[in-house]
This record gives structure tokens, sequence and C-alpha cells, in this order.
């Protein structure tokens, strides 16, 4: 691999100092906190859940602390009747900007294979039951859209700050193969 | 093309297994791959969808035993040289041997990293007005192209509802080809489980892809 950065760089289409900047980003400016934001704001804030619901990349480009949001972000939330749960089954689409880049077993064949199959099955791979009578919406991302999960609010975090409600957002949650963390739980 | 990368609905992989703690990269080449393939990208010697098709074109046992940036690697390789900025020489020598062929948007600089965080507008002006509505009852072609494309076999031939309209989109279909953006109307379409899974699948589940409208019929 190390060859073809040399090729690359000897023939002058990129610079070696741009790569290290683009790595440096991607470890540093994204990640799951930049969607625990959205989703803790959504939590307190009717307006901009509503706002959010509407028009996801429109909503959180209104938010100055989180890093620029691509277009055609699709914020699909969390009901006591419906569970979303998000795959990419051609490749491994994820929306980068509020996640940071994806796990492997997201990109692997046996999430991307199953999830749209034996979606309750996959959930329980990462020890989450849900209830039969409670519908699950599977997201499978074919095109340039790009989904987030909405997870609920957990119980017992009434008058909770936005920060606090933060924390226990976790990444699977919003993707939809876990759940928040829970108040006073270890984590 | 009817590749393995189309994986919806196989069995036989196994459970899936999330990694305690994983970290963003498992060796430096990684990171190197994912920032070569970004930067050459928005350089303007491939678009995102060309990227796609040359992973999906990578031989199947390949394919499969390769990992997630390998993949990105082997193809990022076989699409530049292909395209005419690498020779196989060069790629044997490890070093450069022929003059560069000018890039789209020139050398991708220090000044072009922001540019490549945020990403890509792919919303176009709409050619025409949208065959369908928010409601509407689509079949999914039975299409098997050879090329391209973002159809994924396992909604084939069913019928689900237009549930939401995106607007007019870049056509992967085309685009990754490199035969224009030719926009299309974008929607998700939601289908039932039982319907796309019959008896084996979850009586209480739904499953939904984006569609471009030439993929989908009146049903």
């Amino acid at each position: 691999m190390r060859a073809l950065e040399t090729i690359l760089t000897e023939k002058g289409y990129v610079e070696p100092a741009a790569l290290d900047a683009i790595i440096e980003a991607y470890e540093t400016k994204i990640g799951p906190h930049n969607g625990a934001r959205v989703v803790a704001k959504a939590w307190t804030d009717p307006a901009f859940k509503q706002a959010l619901l509407e028009d996801g990349s429109k909503a959180i480009g209104t938010l100055g602390h989180v890093s620029r949001v691509g277009d055609h972000l699709v914020v699909v939330e969390n009901t006591p009747q419906r569970h979303n749960m998000v795959v990419c089954t051609l490749c491994s689409c994820y929306p980068w900007e509020m996640l940071g880049l994806p796990p492997v077993w997201y990109k692997a064949a046996p999430y991307r294979s199953r999830a749209v199959k034996d979606p309750r099955g996959v959930l329980a791979d990462f020890g989450v039951t849900l209830p039969k009578k409670i519908e699950i919406r599977v997201w499978d991302s074919t095109a340039e859209t790009r989904f987030l999960v909405l997870p609920m609010r957990p119980e017992g975090t009434e008058g909770w700050s936005e920060e606090q409600l933060a924390e226990l957002v976790t990444r699977d949650s919003m993707i939809g193969t876990g759940f928040p963390k829970t108040p006073g739980a270890p984590s | 093309m009817n590749g393995v990368h189309d994986m919806g609905g196989m069995d036989g992989f196994g459970k899936v297994e999330p990694e305690p703690n994983e970290p963003m990269f498992h060796a430096d080449w990684e990171s190197r791959v994912l920032a070569m393939v970004r930067a050459m990208g928005a350089a303007g010697a491939f678009n995102i969808d060309t990227s796609r098709y040359y992973r999906e074109t990578l031989p199947p046992d390949v394919y499969l035993s390769s990992s997630y940036y390998k993949k990105w690697f082997l193809g990022l390789e076989e699409m530049l040289i292909e395209k005419g900025y690498l020779t196989r020489e060069e790629v044997a020598a490890g070093h450069a041997m022929q003059p560069a062929k000018p890039l789209k948007h020139g050398k991708f600089d220090l000044a072009n990293v922001e540019r490549v965080m945020v990403r890509g507008k792919f919303a176009r002006p709409a050619p025409a007005p949208a065959k369908f509505a928010i409601g509407d009852r689509v079949r999914a072609k039975n299409i098997h192209p050879a090329t391209h494309t973002r159809l994924p076999r396992y909604v084939r031939g069913h019928v689900g509802v237009v549930e939401l309209n995106h607007g007019c989109h870049v056509f992967p279909d085309t685009a990754a080809m490199e035969r224009g953006e030719n926009p299309q109307w974008l929607y998700t379409v939601v289908f039932e489980g039982r319907d796309l899974w019959g008896a084996d699948g979850d009586p209480n589940s739904k499953v939904s892809i984006d569609a471009f409208e030439p993929y989908l019929d009146p049903a």
C-alpha cells in the first residue's frame, strides 16, 4: 500500500501532508459525539426535534457546535411502536459526520446479509431483545441519503441537561442495534 | 451487477461480532488507503459510484476474503490503472515511470482537505416531473444489469409503497460507468418483510430501500 502512495506522490497527484491531514480530521473531528449532541438536543427541544425529523441536514446545520453535515441526512424516530435499524447491504453507507467511520461489523457480511431478512436475530447478536409486538423497520442505505436513528429518551432523566443526556447516547443506539445507556447503570 | 457485494438476504455468514473498544483503524496502512481514496476522488480521478463499481468487480473470492480497506486498496489501484493515472509497470516497480495524467481538479494538497470532510451534493434539478407520489404502490423492476446498480436483488419483482421523495439525484447506474449524471427521482420505498421473504420473514418487520425512478414500475 505504501508503494501506491509513493507513486501517487511522485506523479504529483497527492501531497502526503494532505493525506495526514485527512486522517487527523477523521480521528479528531468526526465521531458519535456529534450524533449524541444532536439526539440530546432533540430530547430536550421539541421544536428542534420537529425540524430534525422534517429535514435532518437543515436542522443540524443550525447547530454551530456540530461538525458540518452534508445533504440528505434523514433522521428516523424510534417510538414505543416502532424500532428503526440502519444497514447498507450493498457496501457501507453510513452517516460519517454524525457517527464517525463505521465499525468493522457494519461493513462485514454477517450484518449486511442478515439485517434485512432476520433483523430480530441480528439484534439478538447485540444482546438486544425487541418484543414481537414492536414493529422493526430496516432502512437499507442504497443511495446517497444517510439515516440516523433518534432513539427514545431513557426514563429517569427528567430535568437532565443536554450534556448529561448526550453521555447516554451510544453509537449503536443511533444505528438501531442498541439502546441508549440507562441512568445509573455501569457504562 | 449480480455480485457477491449484493448481500441482502444471503445466509451462512454467521453471527454479527462487534469488537469491544474497536479502534478507528486496525493498522496504519488502512488510514493511508482511506485518505488516498478520498484524495484521488476529490482531485477528480473518479466519482463515488465508479469507486463502488470497482470494488464490486473484484473477483468474488477476493471480495469475500479481503478486509474492508484491502478491498478499497485493490479497487483504487485497478481503477487508477484503467483510468490511465498509473501503469501496471509502475505498480510493479513501486515508482513513477510515466508522465502524470492531469487531474480534473488538480493536485490534492492541504488546501483541499476541508472540502473532503463534508459530503458531496448529489441533488440535481429535475429534468421531468416525478412519476410517483407518496403512498403509491410500486413494483421493483426485475432487472439484472451486468454493470453497476443500486437496486438490490432481494427487492426485485416485489411490490412496495413510496414513503419519501428525496428529489432528483445523480443516477449511480450511469455515473458509475461514466455515462453522465442522468439525474433521476429518488424515493424511499418500503416493503413488508413477509412480501420479501414469504413465511420465513418476520411478520412485524418492514424494509425500505432508496430507489431511483428507473428501478420502479407502477403496481
